[in-house]
């Protein structure tokens, strides 16, 4: 018998992306650069998360129509964004066929309660996680893919590395911890019980879990993979430099060789100017993405 | 018996614990110099754009060639698009296997299914198809040894094994021993 949108078909999906980078493209054009660069799919957005930040107002699902472009473009997977518990805009990207949803935080919430019941949809979903409370809920809802919030848009490592930091520790712990533990554990973190017994079965995160968030050179690419990363999401931090391809093509390579330092500084060599980049403590809370989400 | 599993991108971690299950030892083959020191070679799934750019940028190309035209090889899904001689509409890559493959032929990422197939000289075999690639034609050296409805999925080929689906992501090993067993054979032959 043939079935469709399973568990292990939907995660299984994520396994093959590991390793690989995952860009943020605007149009055709730019998808055929992260393509020809080696990315493993491309995010298709109306506008890049610093782009968003700039423009301030309502962040929504991108127009199909860009979509669309993108999908026709490339021959690698295609993702798009969905707001958080907008069951709409998700099946509408569904119905267009996209290859995993982003249930984003970059985009402004649709509901301040819920998140979507991801289990409900043959499409696959990717979304973020400051802590493994937070981790563990997602996939309790149905994730089959996770990535570190970061601070989207900034060009600014510091707050992924956190992320990462926070829910690798925390795995290990669960890992270690006896099972007698385990319960009080989840009930600290608000964590569904069943997600950490399979965490501490596998020794590991049930669902492949990447780094984004701010992610601005081929060294910080390299730097969340030692952490513990098993890919990287790179938003503005492609389209916003000054020689995009090359750019492109170097945070790939670093990704692959992230523990090969003569390689990383050789490939890092005449880049450019990375984007500027923004301090984290100069936002303003209401203006710090990673706080969506529940 | 030392299987080296290509790790520039994919599931090759995945490969890794499914060997381990059979007691194999693993080598993660990021440079070409590793492929002298093992027995087999496995092309893990993947994006087969992102390994291939990866495979020009070190030089691997050649190497590769060499090691598949002598020792046992197995590709699933992106590997088994690596080694395909024609690829629809996209150029080739080690062009070893000599069959023409189609690209996300089952259709996009709402398509990917799951299936338990009757290999021939295996048995039933359970697989994960994750926008898997099919073969639409082989040559005359290649045994056609499983199918999916009427979509060419598995095929052997001398001292190469190529399907279009995931054993790694599952618990069913008979598609690794038989692979451990094409290396045992070619190593008694040597």
């Amino acid at each position: 018998m043939t079935n469709t949108g399973t568990e292990r078909v939907k995660r299984g999906m994520a396994e093959m992306q590991k390793g690989g980078v995952i860009m943020d493209v605007i149009n055709a054009e730019q998808a055929k650069i992260a393509e020809a660069s080696g990315a493993v799919a491309v995010m298709a957005l109306e506008r890049v998360p610093a782009d968003i930040r700039a423009a301030g107002g309502v962040a929504r699902m991108a127009d199909p129509t860009i979509i669309e472009d993108v999908m026709k473009a490339v021959s690698i997977p295609v993702m798009a964004k969905c707001r958080i518990g907008h069951i709409v805009e998700a099946r509408t990207l569904e119905a267009m066929g996209v290859d995993y949803i982003d249930e984003s935080e970059v985009l402004t919430p649709a509901d301040e309660m819920f998140h979507l019941n991801k289990k409900d949809f043959t499409v696959p979903f990717v979304c973020g996680a400051k802590d493994l409370g937070e981790a563990a809920r997602r996939v309790g809802e149905g994730a089959s893919m996770l990535r570190t919030k970061g601070e989207p848009g900034t060009g600014n490592i510091v707050e992924a590395v956190r992320h990462m930091r926070i829910v690798m520790g925390q795995v290990r712990k669960v890992v270690n911890m006896s099972e007698d533990e385990l319960m009080a554990y989840a009930k600290d973190l608000g964590a569904p019980y069943h997600v950490l017994f399979e965490i501490k079965k596998l020794g590991k995160l049930p669902v492949v879990n990447f780094a984004a968030g701010g992610i601005a050179t081929p060294a910080d690419a390299a730097l969340m993979m030692q952490l513990g990363a098993d890919g990287v999401f790179v938003g503005s931090g492609i389209f916003k430099s000054n020689k995009p391809e090359k750019f492109a093509k170097a945070i790939v390579e670093a990704t692959t060789y992230y523990q090969d330092y003569a390689r990383i500084a050789e490939l890092s060599k005449g880049l450019g100017e990375p984007m500027k980049g923004i301090d984290i403590s100069s936002l303003q809370p209401k203006d710090r993405m990673s706080e969506r989400g529940w | 018996m030392r299987i080296g599993i290509l790790a520039l991108q994919g599931s090759y971690f995945d490969h890794q614990n499914y060997f381990s299950h059979l007691n194999i030892e693993t080598v993660l083959v990021k440079e070409p110099k590793q492929l002298e020191e093992i027995d087999g070679l496995v092309l893990p799934g993947g994006e087969s754009t992102a390994m291939r750019r990866l495979i020009d940028r070190y030089q691997f190309m050649d190497k590769l060639k060499e090691f598949c035209n002598k020792k046992p090889v197995f590709g699933t899904c992106a590997g088994m698009i690596l080694l395909s001689k024609v690829i629809v509409d996209n150029p080739t890559h080690i062009g070893v296997l000599d069959v023409r493959v189609k690209r996300n032929a089952f259709g996009r990422q709402v398509n990917s299914f799951e299936e338990t197939i009757n290999i021939e000289g295996i048995g039933n075999v359970e697989g994960v198809y994750i926008r898997a690639p099919y073969i639409e034609l082989v040559g005359d050296k290649v045994q056609i040894i499983g199918k999916h409805n009427d979509s060419i999925v598995a095929v052997r080929q001398d001292n190469i094994l190529a399907t279009s689906f995931h054993p790694e992501l599952t618990e069913d090993y008979k598609i690794g021993n038989y692979f451990i067993n094409m290396i045992d054979k070619h190593k008694k032959e040597e």
